[in-house]
Parts: C-alpha cells; structure tokens; sequence
C-alpha cells in the first residue's frame, strides 16, 4: 500500500527579551543556577505577573510577518500540571484567544518550489525551568533561571508531507524570527525546540490516520530523521495489522529512534483556566500598525528581489537569503563589487568554503563584506585573474594586508597584459619546447585546440600566475599555427 | 451531568490533594450542588454577550522590558528544604 504522511510542527521560540514575560528577572543564558530567578518566577505567595511590552511586540511583528490577523484582545491561562520545575503548578499560556491569529509560512523546497504551510495559531506563554537528575543523594535539583523566560509557541496546521517540508518549515520559522531580531534561534542552547506530530494514511484517504507527538527534537537534523524513524514504525505496525496509538514520544538522537514517554499527567487533563492575575491584553490598532510600519524585509521578499531584480538563480537567493547575516553580507560585497551574480559565486564559494573548515558564522568571517567586494572589483576590472584572486582571498583571510589592492601589491599579483612582455614569454617557451611545438604541427588542426594547454600552462608559470589567461591563449595560438 | 466519587477522586489526585473515602462522598455531594447552580445559569440566554474572562472591567498593563531584580538566591533558598550547588534539591522525579 502506498502511505501518506501528514506531519504538523508545534515550534517554541524563546524571545529576546531582556527581562522574563512577567517580572524583572533577567533571562542571560548561562548564569549561575538560581540567581535569575525572582519571588514571582518562583510563585512565592503575594506576588502579581506584570506582562512585559517587549514580549507582546515582538510576538505580534512574528504575526504580522505570517499575514496573520492579530486579534484585539488576547486572553492568558493557567494550563495545570505539577512538576518541579513548574513552581507555581501552572504554567501561564495563551488557550482560547492566542496573540497571534490564522496566518501562512511560505517554505521553499529543494526542488526550487514554494508551498504555503498554514499557522493555525501563535501564543505566548512561559517557560518552564530545568530539571537535572545527576546524582543529588537520589534527588533532582531544580535550577529556575530559565522559569518564566517568554515563548512563542507557533502551531502549524498538518499541512507537511515528507520529512523534508517539516525541515523547510523548522528553517523558515527559524529565518522569519532571526530577521525580525525576536529571537537568537540558537537551537543548541534551547532557544528553538520542536515538537512534531506525525501520522500516515493510505494515499488517497481523507480522514487523517492517528498521531503520535515527538518532543525534544532540537536541530533541523533531528526532524528529518525523527520523522524519517516514526514513520517506518507507523507503517510496520499499520502493515502488520496493528494500530497507531495517540502518545507521547521521545527522540534519541543517540539511538535514532522514537520511543513512547510516560505523560506527565494522564490524559493531558490540564484543566485549563483564564488567568485571574492578568487582564484581557488588548491591542489599539495604532500600535498593530506601528509595529507593521518597523518590519524588516522578510526572507521569502529578499529572495524574491535577489531572485527578479538581481537575477540570481532560485537556488542562489535561497541560499543567500536564508540568514539576515548571510542576507547582509551578500548584499554588501554586491554594492562593493556591483555585480551580484559574481558576489553570489564568491559568497558561497570560496568564502563559505573557508567559513565552514574553520567552523565560522559569516558575521565572524576574517575578511569584510567590503574587502571581498573591493577583491571581486579587481576581477571585473581585469587587475588580477581567477587564480590571483584566490591567492589574495588567503592572504586577507590571514590578515596579510589592508585590502586587495595592497595584497596585489606586495606580492606582485597584478596580471601583465602588456603584449610585448607576454610575447617574450611565450616565444621563449615556444623556444624551450621544441618536441612539444613538433608533436603540435604534426597533430590534426583540430587536436591542437587540446594541446595548447601544455603552452598556456607553461606560460602562467613564466609569469607566475599574472599573465591574462585569455590573452595568453589568444597569442599563443597565433604563434604556434604560423609555424605550422 | 452529576459527578460519581471516581471524578472526584481523580480531580483530586490532579490537584494532588489527599481525600479519605468520608471526604470524597462529602465533596460528591458539594460539587454536585455548584454544578446543579451552574446548569440554572446555563439556563439564561448569552446571545450576544460576550464570554467574561476577569471581573474587572480593565485591560491589562504593560511593564517596560527592564531587568529590575537583582539576584536574592541566598534569601530565597533560606527556606527551601534542601540547597546543593544553588540547585534546589527536590524529590526524584524522572520520565
């Protein structure tokens, strides 16, 4: 039987706030356990939530960049559960009116194609803290530095086929959030995390097949290959003439496989409540239209400019628009250069190449945006040739010189395109391969084309890689045939 | 719908509340009269009228996005059962 696989992603994104959604904690990762965590994070009695502005803003900017409609009035409430690491017994999150209403993603697949996966809501809530079960005398230790930091949850409706769309997915949620600048999106470090609902059903059926939730799948790596493992199992077990089961499974990412988690409380019965300590939260629509007015441009419109307007490849501008880091740099060697398809080849060319043996993000690349651009400059005005402009890309990615211009410099890069020092040269070789010139004329006029090379190679190495390639072989093959 | 003791023993095993069988047969019949309370509000006719999420007839404010608490760990762990590492220690608790 042909199966279909249907999967929907729950995204948590914790937001760039300064301060946790409701107190004055700080929210800097790494600090000692506990110093981050007030009177209000830790539920003492007495204490009031007051929600944080930023919070709001920057869950609505993540609204209005999906074409969601913003509701004016959102509403918090206490999901109840108990666990330790949730002091107050609730955790505080959005049920009924959600922040953030009915919008779309749009991702792009390898293929070059675009599909619309739709967001069924977006909600902000808090975190919870952290349990560590190392060995504390047969006791957990509970640090709540990360309690009350805010989250945006971002649920998406079971509109992905295949592993790889819930992976395009997981990376367009992760570029619109880093653009806006509302979240770090580290994944490592949990600022990102996914849990993913999967199902099969027979091709062609309507009615979705039951589900099963995977949480803890913390990387884009992880999804495929959660996914990738949940729906094998599901297709054995519909195949063998068993049943899915709606529960609760963990990713291992060590053993690569799913495996069914014990709820931390049956049934999911979270008895869900409006909040009696804070308001209805509702939003003017001047505010709404402020935030849309202070929107960076999105990924999907930058790929869309790099795309029609510069006339990259499909593949090129999604590549190059996929971080606003990679987005700016790009564009940046583009105007320093003004040929973007050249800025194109280079960025993730030779510059990705060197990023990535050296395991660095491009915003810590050693050589600018402009000294590349300057570089590529000196291509198109035909100062140096291929091969010297990758000799100075090391030489600036080593910090040997200012610039291109004082790299070409030092080390005598410039290409010769003087006629008569190039002619010196080539008769010169031409005099000091007399069985190569022999084997040329002999050869049939349309062989010599290939054995030319010999020649040319010979010649960049008289003049040390500066001599115009273009130029050279032009020249050459005039000499040779007027001895032929 | 009338509540039997199993639902009221499992809401209070969700609460995480103790109940002896005295108890549960006590709040069977309690609950049961809030609940037949409510089916008479159920009665009245809220077309129109808009579900009320907090009694009061405000909106909520909001703080500036300002780190205004200083780390008082010491203060707080004082009454905490059982501190190692600054961790507060906890019974064990794994999935």
């Amino acid at each position: 039987m042909q199966w279909e696989t249907v999967i929907g992603l729950e995204v948590h994104v914790q937001l760039a706030t300064q301060s946790k959604i409701f107190s004055g904690a700080s929210t800097a990762f790494g600090a000692e356990p506990n110093t981050q965590a007030c009177a209000v994070d830790l539920g003492l009695p007495g204490v009031l939530p007051v929600l944080n502005e930023a919070a709001v803003a920057m869950a609505v900017q993540f609204g209005l960049a999906i074409h969601a409609e913003i509701p004016e009035v959102s509403i918090f409430d206490r999901k109840n559960y108990f666990y330790p690491d949730l002091p107050k017994g609730y955790q505080t999150s959005q049920m009924y009116h959600p922040i953030v209403g009915p919008g779309v993603v749009e991702i792009s697949l390898d293929d070059g194609d675009t599909k619309r996966v739709r967001v069924h809501h977006a909600h902000l809530e808090e975190d919870a803290g952290k349990s560590l079960h190392e060995d504390f005398h047969g006791m957990t230790g509970v640090d709540l530095n990360r309690a009350g930091t805010p989250l945006l949850e971002i649920v998406s409706e079971p509109d992905m086929r295949s592993a790889k769309e819930a992976a395009a997915y997981l990376k367009a949620i992760h570029s619109i959030v880093t653009y806006l600048g509302i979240s770090d999106g580290n994944m490592a470090e949990g600022s990102m995390r996914c849990d993913v609902n999967v199902s099969v059903r027979p091709q062609g059926q309507e009615a979705f097949g039951t589900r099963a939730e995977i949480k803890n799948v913390n990387s884009f790596r992880f999804v495929e290959r959660a996914i990738a493992f949940e729906v094998e199992r599901q297709i054995e077990l519909l195949e063998d003439g068993g049943e899915v089961i709606q529960e609760t499974r963990l990713f291992d990412p060590e053993r690569d496989e799913t495996r069914s988690m014990r709820t931390k409380e049956q049934a999911n019965d979270y008895r869900y409540f409006p909040c009696p300590d804070l308001l209805p939260v509702v939003l003017d629509r001047a505010y709404v239209d402020h935030l849309r007015e202070t929107l960076p441009e999105l990924p999907a419109d930058k790929r869309a400019r790099f795309q029609n307007e510069l006339g990259l490849s499909a593949y090129d501008a999604s590549v190059l628009s996929a971080t606003r880091e990679m987005a700016d740099y790009f564009e940046a060697v583009k105007d320093a250069c003004g040929d973007a398809k050249q800025a194109a080849n280079w960025v993730q060319g030779e510059l990705s190449g060197a990023l990535n043996r050296e395991g660095l993000a491009i915003q810590d690349s050693p050589v600018s945006a402009r000294q590349l651009g300057e570089l590529i400059g000196r291509v198109i005005d035909d100062t140096i040739n291929g091969k010297a402009a990758k000799q100075v890309f090391q030489a600036l990615w080593h910090g040997e010189g200012e610039n291109a211009d004082a790299v070409i410099e030092a080390k005598g890069l410039k290409q010769v395109t003087d006629t008569a020092a190039i002619d010196a040269m080539i008769d010169r070789v031409i005099a000091d391969s007399p069985a190569q010139v022999a084997q040329y004329r002999d050869a049939e006029p349309e062989k010599r084309g290939k054995m030319i090379g010999y020649f040319v190679g010979q010649v960049m190495k008289a003049s040390r890689g500066t001599a115009n390639p273009q130029q050279v072989n032009a020249l050459l093959k005039e000499k040779l045939d007027a001895l032929c | 719908m009338a509540l039997e003791q199993a639902d009221v023993q499992r809401a209070a095993h969700l609460a995480r509340l103790g109940l002896n069988e005295g108890d549960a047969a006590r709040y069977v019949d309690d609950l049961n009269r809030i609940l037949a309370m409510v089916d008479q509000l159920q009665r009245l006719d809220t077309t129109d009228i808009a579900p009320l999420s907090h009694p009061l007839d405000a909106t909520q404010r909001l703080r500036a996005d300002e780190v205004t608490e200083s780390d008082q760990r010491d203060h707080f762990q004082r009454c905490a059962p059982a501190v190692e590492n600054g961790l507060y220690l906890v019974p064990r608790v794994v999935e």
